[in-house]
């Protein structure tokens, strides 16, 4: 394990940003923490995440394909898919870690989608021990531990000190070239960690029962009368599958400026009524389908087909972004209740 | 207040004035509740609330259920009478089928702003007169209320319920309000330094569109955007600046009918203040065609659906400094 002094935090994140690109977690001119380019001024936020997921970096909302150009009776195809420059981000939550673990199986199982793998390649992903969980984090209910995250480096930080362990073979190898970090002591973030610990047993979503949501109850599920009273005042908007660090439909589209064809993916949501438009128009013709559909996602067709692993990973955004605050601890509890 | 408001959801449905209730209901902190329609006293007496963080405008819920069987009750706060009126005014809401319940307004809290003071895991806010004690995982604080209100509550333009078949509390009036101060700086500005201003504002924008769904002045049952066949349908734009155009238009397309509700901005995940486009057309329909405050009767035309000989010509834009 390594360390450097908090106040050194600057020489450290100029130390990544001369090996490659790096993204920290930073205040927004809006008050609000997003990943960031660094440079230097940019400092790291005290807030708990970012109200965007490190999605966004490996799975951008828009991302170009391929062009098309038709002159005379030659149409020609011009591969115009973005440089996937080396990039660093650091301070990822425990959560936002293992959404990775659902994103990577969906997208780096055959075929594989070679935009976001180059991103999984060129990518190397530095945790952050949380030290301050808010009461809409529930991510021990997917057996996740805040106090010990995933990733390529995990660190530690506490008033003085920000530790550093690197966990892989990425992870070492940045490690290696950073020389600002010091030797130390595996034990120094155990009190840090077990502080974490107290908190996070306080918090009231943090042992949500997700038990009854196994593929066996699909149908009767899927039929709970609870749906139309869960869906009745959803807007239809898409916040909660933007900021969810776990959805990952997509649409692709042309931009036609009638002398070139643009052909990109954009994020989709299950919420909008032209998802997966199909010739003959839409299978979820209102609300109430669009909505079921997000939620038996992520609590049943996803885990069915994934050993039981839940298609969210409890970081809570959906519950303080919501618009009408509906959300899948309200649904994953109603839909329980019914069907007791 | 907030337990006369729920004694009068029970009592319009138990002696049979209503057939259902549109309120909001209780989550699973004390600050998350959601628009819901009640039919029956115990769901009333399990799940209703009203308190300071009912800041939902329930006025556009009110287009599906005044269509269902029977009559439904609402309640409105003074803004959100302005939106249902407006929304009336526009023969979007059949009235015969909708009671009215008027709520004097104190202001609704932003729990957006309690956090962005510092107040992290949040376990309750009680209200003590213009403080709030926040109670949270990692210790007490006391905030003061007035910097914890919605941005429409701390600049609040009228306490007057506009329209309702009875009223809990005292009815208010409109209010001098500082409203216009931010979209006059805005002005002041030179074109260059306001477009770098929106142009920063709106590339946070994810396209999540709660802006447009949530907007009691954007209730046609299918948006342009959303329509596949229309050939400007806009999921994600291809370009930045189509995005920034998407707000523009949606402004635009509210013009006049846009009753200052505040909802866009309370909605958004980015927090990009979305209502400074809507005030800037409020503004200037108020010192070019005379005061006018959409929703605020049922008579009064839109300056901007009706003509006069006195209205203002197009070059009004040079004369305002515009280019020409």
């Amino acid at each position: 394990m390594k360390k450097i002094a908090r106040s050194e935090l600057n020489a450290l994140f100029a130390a990544i940003a001369e090996q490659k690109q790096l993204f920290i977690p930073a205040d927004n001119t809006a008050g609000q923490a997003e990943f960031i380019l660094w440079k230097d001024g940019v400092a790291l936020t005290e807030k708990l995440n970012t109200t965007r997921s490190a999605k966004d970096l490996f799975f951008p909302q828009v991302e170009n394909l391929v062009n098309f150009k038709v002159s005379d009776k030659k149409m020609e195809i011009i591969e115009n898919r973005d440089p996937a420059a080396p990039f660093v981000v650091f301070g990822v939550r425990a959560c936002d870690c293992r959404s990775f673990d659902i994103l990577d199986s969906v997208f780096l199982s055959e075929p594989v989608d070679t935009f976001y793998k180059a991103r999984r390649e060129n990518g190397i992903i530095v945790t952050l021990g949380c030290t301050k969980p808010a009461e809409t984090c529930f991510c021990g209910a997917f057996g996740i531990d805040a106090a010990n995250p995933a990733g390529d480096v995990t660190c530690w930080l506490d008033g003085e000190t920000l530790y550093w362990k690197s966990n892989t073979d990425k992870g070492k190898a940045l490690t290696a070239a950073l020389s600002v970090l010091t030797d130390c002591d595996e034990n120094a973030v155990v009190a840090i960690q077990e502080n974490t610990r107290k908190i996070l047993e306080k918090l009231p979503l943090n042992n949500l029962d997700l038990s009854g949501f196994e593929s066996d109850k699909l149908m009767e599920l899927f039929n709970n009368p609870a749906w139309t009273e869960l869906s009745e005042s959803c807007l239809g908007c898409g916040t909660c599958t933007f900021v969810c660090p776990t959805c990952q439909c997509y649409d692709v589209q042309d931009f036609d400026n009638g002398r070139e064809v643009r052909r990109f993916r954009c994020w989709d949501s299950c919420m909008y009524s032209d998802f997966t438009m199909m010739a003959h128009g839409t299978n979820r013709p209102t609300q109430k389908e669009r909505f079921r559909q997000r939620f038996m996602h992520k609590l049943v067709y996803y885990p069915s087909n994934n050993n039981g692993v839940f298609g969210c990973v409890g970081c809570g955004r959906c519950l303080q972004k919501c618009p009408i605050h509906m959300n899948i601890v309200k649904v994953a509890k109603k839909l329980k209740e019914v069907a007791k | 207040m907030q337990q006369r408001v729920k004694e009068k959801a029970l009592e319009l449905l138990r002696n049979g004035t209503v057939d259902r209730v549109i309120g909001w209901k209780t989550g699973e902190f004390f600050y998350d509740l959601t628009p819901a329609v009640f039919e029956t006293a115990e769901e009333i007496e399990k799940d209703f609330v009203f308190s300071g963080f009912s800041g939902a405008n329930l006025s556009k819920y009110a287009i599906a259920q005044s269509r269902a069987a029977g009559k439904t009750a609402i309640f409105l706060k003074p803004c959100d009478s302005y939106s249902f009126q407006q929304l009336l005014k526009e023969h979007r809401i059949l009235r015969e089928n909708i009671y009215i319940v008027g709520i004097a307004c104190e202001g609704m809290l932003d729990m957006e702003k309690i956090r962005a003071a510092g107040c992290e895991g949040v376990v309750s806010v009680k209200e003590n007169g213009e403080e709030l004690i926040v109670e949270t995982l990692y210790g007490d604080r006391t905030l003061s209320r007035k910097d914890c209100l919605l941005e429409r509550c701390a600049v609040c333009k009228s306490k007057k319920v506009v329209i309702f078949d009875e009223m809990l509390g005292e009815q208010g009036d409109e209010q001098e309000t500082a409203r216009f101060d931010r979209v006059a700086e805005l002005e002041a500005m030179t074109p260059e330094e306001r477009f770098a201003f929106w142009r920063g504002e709106l590339s946070r924008c994810i396209r999540c569109n709660a802006c447009r769904n949530v907007c009691p002045a954007c209730s046609c049952e299918k948006c342009v955007f959303d329509n596949d066949k229309s050939g400007v349908r806009n999921k994600a734009a291809a370009d930045p600046f189509e995005e920034n155009l998407f707000h523009i238009i949606r402004a635009f397309h509210v013009a006049g009918r846009c009753t200052d509700c505040g909802e866009c901005s309370r909605v958004c995940p980015q927090n990009i203040p979305l209502h400074l486009l809507n005030r800037k057309f409020i503004k200037d329909i108020n010192e070019l065609y005379g005061t006018y405050q959409a929703g605020a009767d049922m008579e009064t035309k839109s300056p901007l659906t009706d003509f006069t000989t006195d209205d203002c010509e197009p070059s009004i834009v040079h004369e305002r400094g515009g280019v020409k």
